[in-house]
């Protein structure tokens, strides 16, 4: 068995509502509420969920980036949260974020080159002269060319500009990558690209992802296991062949059912069951009561309108949040 | 079928420092009565200028209509005033955009913003007009219309206003609906019931619709006739089925296959090579040919014309043309 990389206990993340003169606090947004992830090393766990669904905070509260309520992260056993500034700027080259956007993050006066290799630097990890030959090492496993490294980002296309994403976070040799919807601003024939190009160097490199999308055919793809998540609770979790083979909650097979398929409409013989939620998600400010999906849920019955689900094991890797499947 | 658009040699450039972009270039189709036509490209593929360009929203002097005639229910579009155009937009031809919230005034209630149209185009005075607008707001699935009336945009989802987008589009009854992305911006649970619901009233109304995407998935979704698109021109048509089941052109088959599909999981997705070319800088030649798998040396120094194949598809490309060496 190998070891658990980043260990995820009840992870909570409240967001403040602040009101009135003195901004008094007066309620909170609970972004993510009580969460748990294990994720082995070289595994690829997707995160998927609806705007609102609290996927993004938990990468960014893995990461620090924003502050925990209650509950722990544990990167090869040490927690994060614990770790004074100092200890954890020495840990972050290990733990990596790629974004949706990465013009957004890239300097427009800075080369490309020296963008990515910027890290290497800063941490230490690199003279500039090592640097550059790591860097060169890196742009060409994301197939990038030598002579990009001296131009500039604008003069990159959206799909160049997500492999310069993710050479800059490849480049400080990383244990494990978040990526928070990185292809989805891509276009189709790119996306393919990228997704080819993660998978590649997951077997290459032997990294750990936790993959953040909302897009349930892209994560198919790319991850082994996978995670549902609606308004800040996990929904379900199982193996990609068991969740897409049986799901069990009414979320996930309403959320499978709405992804459009390329087969025309007016072909499909085996017109599957679709489920159409009806509503839009409920504000997270005010979820409801009990399980948090009863709103939309087209089985509900008392009992979800009044006790929360517990999460519990379904059989094999399968756990779900459910009071009826 | 009776025609309600016919697209005559459409070309729309835009001028910039550097030279002119041919962000449409020469491309001709019709939209028959009570047909859906989905045009679907990548982009800077030219798909949203299209839709522009028929609504007369191209912003001169950055960009022009150089070339072309549309013909929209006996009149020729272009040669229209500005004052002519205005009674046709909105009235028979209606507009939806991927973004609700861009396109409604955040200080004015939605019932209000409904009510618009009604009084300038229909007639109707204030009341009529409000009564109106409580039916299309129940019509496009928003339960508590007369709430919902009073609302203001910044109070509703993003699945909301779009529906509240649709209901001023259809306002008027409109012979052809528009809708460049409508759903891109959406989660696929309330996307879902948005395509449903457009599907529904257009079938309801017998009314035509010209939807512009990138997803392959919405096309299967809703689509009567497809329009494939790639740096400008049209490289492929065809009536969906056709389309999907048997696409020719070696772009329509990249996109059909590079698209990651539920439960059939590759180990290696396919991809096509490359990427669009810059559009300032277009030879003579197929433009998808750096890209292609096939490449004749045709392929390099001639653009292909669309060509008639079975039933109403048409393809764009050298590998179909007669006399064309095959290996």
């Amino acid at each position: 068995m190998t070891e658990a990389l980043l260990e995820v206990n009840h992870l909570k993340t409240y967001f403040p509502i602040t009101s009135g003169l003195f901004n008094r606090t007066v309620g909170h947004v609970k972004a993510v509420d009580d969460i748990s992830i294990t994720l082995k090393e070289g595994e690829a766990f997707g995160l998927v969920g609806e705007s609102g669904s609290g996927k993004s905070t938990v990468g960014k509260t893995i990461v620090r980036l924003a502050d925990k309520t209650s509950g722990e992260v544990k990167f090869k056993g040490i927690d994060l949260h614990q770790l004074s500034e100092k200890e954890l700027r020495k840990l972050r080259p290990k733990l990596q974020l790629i974004f949706q956007d990465p013009y957004s993050s890239l300097n427009p006066r800075v080369r490309v080159g020296d963008a990515i290799g910027e890290a290497l630097i800063n941490h230490g990890l690199a003279t500039k002269a090592e640097a550059r030959e790591l860097v060169l090492e890196v742009m060409d496993a994301c197939g990038l060319s030598t002579y990009h490294y001296d131009r500039f980002p604008h003069e990159f296309s959206g799909g160049q500009r997500q492999r310069i994403g993710i050479a800059r976070a490849l480049v400080l040799n990383p244990d494990l990558i978040i990526a928070d919807e990185p292809v989805s601003a891509l276009d189709v024939s790119i996306q393919a690209q990228i997704i080819n190009l993660f998978r590649k160097l997951q077997v290459s490199r032997g990294l750990t992802y936790l993959f953040i999308s909302h897009d349930l055919s892209v994560v198919e793809h790319l991850c082994t296991r996978i995670g549902v998540m609606y308004l800040g609770t996990m929904m379900e979790t199982a193996s990609r062949d068991e969740l897409f083979r049986n799901p069990l909650h009414p979320y996930t097979k309403a959320l499978l059912s709405a992804v459009p398929v390329p087969i025309p409409k007016k072909k499909r013989k085996d017109q599957k069951e679709r489920i159409v939620l009806s509503g839009d998600i409920p504000n997270p400010a005010n979820p409801p009561s009990g399980c948090k999906f009863h709103t939309r849920c087209p089985f509900a019955t008392d009992i979800c309108r009044e006790q929360l689900p517990v999460f519990r094991h379904a059989g094999g890797d399968h756990y779900i949040a459910c009071h009826l499947a | 079928m009776r025609n309600v658009m016919e697209i005559e040699h459409l070309s729309t450039y835009f001028y910039t420092r550097e030279g002119a972009v041919k962000a449409v270039n020469d491309i001709s189709f019709r939209i028959r009565e009570g047909e859906t036509v989905c045009i679907v490209g990548e982009s800077g593929s030219g798909k949203s200028v299209t839709a522009l360009s028929v609504m007369g929203l191209i912003e001169e002097p950055a960009g022009k209509i150089v070339e072309g005639q549309i013909h929209f229910d006996g009149k020729q579009l272009l040669n229209l005033s500005k004052q002519e155009l205005r009674t046709i937009r909105g009235n028979d031809i209606a507009m939806i955009f991927q973004e609700p919230m861009s396109s409604l005034n955040p200080v004015i209630p939605i019932g209000k913003q409904i009510m618009e149209p009604l009084k300038t185009h229909q007639g109707l005075n204030k009341k009529e007009a409000k009564r109106r607008a409580i039916e299309l707001i129940e019509l496009v699935g928003i339960s508590r219309p007369e709430q919902i009336a009073e609302s203001y945009p910044h109070q509703l989802s993003g699945g909301m206003l779009q529906r509240v987008m649709i209901a001023m589009a259809i306002s008027c009854e409109p012979k052809l609906l528009i809708a460049d992305e409508p759903t891109t911006a959406l989660d696929v649970t309330i996307q879902a019931q948005i395509l449903d619901m457009l599907d529904r009233i257009k079938q309801k109304a017998n009314m035509s619709m010209l939807l512009i995407t990138h997803d392959l998935g919405v096309v299967a979704e809703i689509a009567d006739y497809v329009i494939v698109m790639y740096s400008g021109k049209i490289v492929e048509e065809g009536e969906v089925v056709e389309l999907f089941d048997n696409p020719k052109h070696p772009y329509t088959q990249g996109l059909l296959r590079s698209k990651p599909i539920i439960g059939d999981r590759q180990d290696e997705l396919y991809s096509i090579p490359g990427q669009v070319p810059n559009p300032l800088d277009l030879k003579e030649s197929c433009y998808f040919h750096d890209r292609c798998e096939h490449c004749l040396p045709i392929c390099k120094t001639k653009l292909p014309q669309l060509k008639g194949m079975e039933g109403r598809q048409r393809v764009a490309c050298w590998l179909y043309e007669e006399g064309t060496h095959h290996d």
